[in-house]
């Protein structure tokens, strides 16, 4: 276990080293001390590390995550683990605004509750929130799955593309061109595995979901649909 | 009845043909025009500019003899790496998608042996572009099509994108009719859905989050890559001073003349400001900083000709961007394919339907069909020609000034030919010491 104090040492020296860990690497499991809401902590890392973070980050820790393993014992800042790649992320506390936005791959695990934006233009990325998600959640969100165990504020989905969402809560609105959907047999299989992969299992069933996904009416320009935007 | 001359005909100035002929198109289809390039309308621009060359105060440079340097750095402020280009013409950033992948290598090609760079677009980086391009400007736009850290890093510059000159304020369109099969899979999209990028970044907004996006793309990239960010012409003497405040090594500064694959025509014609206009509030917002020259100013939109590029660096840009001009150089508009144009309704010069994919020269095109037709190594070679071309023209009008180096072209070398261009540019009207808003003005 590599211990690293950021307050001591500095986020440059930190990022510097994990980006170093690229291609091979014996030094597996890292500890981040002294995180104090220092922002892109573990930025832009590229190898299968462990990277646990003992408090609150800021702004877009885990940044284009790929391969790493990321735990944040505490609370994360806007736009944690934008535009991730592979990898997981687990938040322990709240996230706020944009959490995974942008993502196009990996898993993102908030174990509290997600702000506003949460999953917007996400791209492939799967992401379990186990508390409420804010507003404008999975805006444009082009692919991937969000799995929601508590609420989801208004205009959820809104422009929607292919990316699927389950909530298993209330849905304050939907947004534009954002449905809800029946529940197939392949979507409970999916549920449970994501419910599994996300720390899940044990608080919510798949059949507890709803479903909402696009109903594409918006994908080419028609102006009677105008109104809509 | 007495046979008198009648009235004739008299057309409304108000009403003219062609905004007659726009209302019956919208009440017939219900849609806004959309449609790509630049503003099309008359404005302020470098020709009411001129330069008052050398005489008795000052003199001159001998052409076939005397050294006029060209080069450029850019990113020196905080990049590790920042970009040495030999000539102060980049290319635009134009994606993948709006463009055909051999458009983009031709793009390449031109820049890398002109000593230029080139720039991604919506859309992510192509093998096509990263290959032939020497020094390749990777854009950051609110989409994030494409957008990836390993691009990132072999990248050689990052700019991010907040507005473009035809649109500031607006965000991306590309009809689903350039959808191919791989313009969906770098964008994660269906097939043949009209694609939208967002106005707004999606994870951070106003200059307070940039500075903080800035860092973190630094962190990423390891403090190697220069960081630009591009502003459409709106408010630059803030938006340039908002950028250098959250970090940025390189301003990019876009009229309303710069092109767009694809935007509604109000929107291209009725937002914006020229970048005659815009040129000065950014340098004066550099200067007060005390960032000029440090902070480096691409400017952009309506660059034609080297006495485009001296005038735009005599007002303090420190290089330009081109980027209508540069598709012409490689074969767009070009009366060769005249009957083609024809049958699409428009004709050479003038034809602007590049979201409808099926441009005759294979520019703005995904048909595979259509885009077999361009060569990229002869559209490399036109544009590398042209690129010369400007920088020569850039060169004879610094001589002529006593300049041996372009960034020593200063304001005092110009006059202005018009009320409108001095007040915009803060260059006399030529013949007096007047500037409109200034020195006794009013």
């Amino acid at each position: 276990m590599q211990t690293f104090d950021l307050e001591k040492e500095g986020l440059r020296a930190l990022n510097s080293s994990l980006h170093a860990l690229k291609g091979q690497t014996n030094m597996t499991r890292w500890e981040v001390i002294n995180p104090k809401g220092a922002h892109a902590i573990a930025a832009g890392v590229d190898a299968e590390v462990e990277i646990t973070v003992r408090g609150s980050t800021g702004y877009y820790c885990a940044g284009m995550n790929k391969q790493a393993t990321i735990l944040i014992k505490g609370s994360a800042g806007p736009g944690v683990a934008e535009n991730m790649m592979s990898g997981k992320v687990v938040i322990d506390g709240d996230a706020s605004q944009y959490a995974g936005a942008t993502g196009r791959g990996g898993l993102l695990v908030i174990k509290g509750n997600a702000s506003s934006r949460c999953g917007i233009s996400m791209k492939g990325i799967d992401i379990v929130v186990h508390g409420n998600i804010g507003h404008m959640s999975a805006f444009m969100a082009q692919s991937g799955n969000l799995v929601v165990l508590g609420d989801a504020g208004e205009a959820l989905g809104d422009s929607l593309y292919e990316a699927r969402l389950f909530v298993r809560g209330n849905v304050r609105s939907l947004g534009a061109d954002c449905i809800e959907k029946e529940m197939r047999p392949e979507h409970f299989e999916l549920l449970e595995r994501l419910l599994k992969a996300g720390e899940a299992d044990a608080k919510a069933r798949p059949e507890q979901f709803r479903r909402y996904g696009s109903a594409r009416k918006l994908y080419n320009f028609n102006i009677d649909n105008a109104s809509a935007y | 009845m007495t046979d008198f001359p009648k009235t004739p005909p008299r057309f409304s100035a108000t009403f003219t043909p062609a905004v007659n002929a726009e209302i019956r198109r919208a009440a017939a289809s219900g849609i806004y025009d959309i449609r790509g390039g630049g503003t099309k309308r008359h404005l302020p621009h470098f020709d009411d500019l001129l330069f008052l060359g050398a005489s008795i105060s000052r003199y001159p440079l001998e052409g076939y003899r005397e050294k006029c340097s060209t080069d450029v750095w850019l990113g020196t402020r905080f990049a590790k790496k920042p970009i040495h280009l030999d000539i102060p013409i980049t290319i635009a950033g134009m994606s993948f998608g709006a463009l055909s992948g051999p458009a983009k290598e031709a793009l390449g090609r031109g820049a890398s042996a002109a000593g230029t760079s080139t720039t991604t677009g919506d859309g992510g980086m192509t093998e096509e572009e990263r290959g032939h391009s020497k020094t390749l400007v990777y854009q950051y736009l609110p989409s994030r099509y494409g957008m990836n850290p390993d691009d990132l890093r072999r990248c050689d510059a990052i700019e991010i994108v907040v507005g473009q000159g035809a649109k500031p304020g607006g965000g991306g369109m590309l009809l689903g009719q350039k959808i191919s099969d791989r313009v969906a899979n770098m964008r994660n999209l269906p097939k043949g859905i009209d694609q939208r990028s967002a106005c707004r970044h999606p994870d951070w907004t106003g200059p307070d989050d940039l500075e903080i996006k800035i860092h973190e793309l630094r962190e990423i990239t390891d403090w190697e890559k220069p960081i630009y960010v591009k502003v459409g012409g709106a408010r630059p003497y803030y938006d340039t001073a908002l950028a250098v405040k959250a970090g940025a090594d390189v301003v990019v500064l876009d009229g309303m003349q710069g092109g767009t694959a694809a935007t509604q025509d109000v929107f291209i014609e009725h937002v914006g400001m020229p970048i005659l206009a815009c040129i000065p509030q950014a340098v004066k917002a550099l200067q007060d900083l005390g960032m000029h020259r440090k902070v480096q100013l691409i400017v952009s939109g309506g660059i034609r000709s080297g006495a485009d590029v001296a005038k735009a660096m005599a007002l303090g840009a420190d290089a330009v961007a081109i980027g209508t001009a540069a598709l012409i150089a490689l074969g767009d508009n070009d009366p060769v394919h005249e009957e083609e144009y024809r049958k699409l309704g428009t004709t050479a010069d003038a034809y602007d339907d590049w979201h409808e994919g099926r441009d005759p020269a294979g520019i703005t095109t995904q048909d595979p069909e259509l885009y077999k037709r361009f060569d990229p190594i002869l559209g490399g070679r036109r544009l590398k020609n042209y690129l010369k071309v400007m920088t020569l023209e850039a060169q004879t009008i610094a001589r002529a000034c006593g300049k041996n180096h372009l960034h020593n072209l200063e304001p005092e070398d110009l006059c202005s030919l018009t009320i409108e261009a001095a007040a915009m540019a803060g260059v006399p009207l030529a013949g007096t010491n007047w500037i409109p808003g200034r020195n006794g003005g009013f």
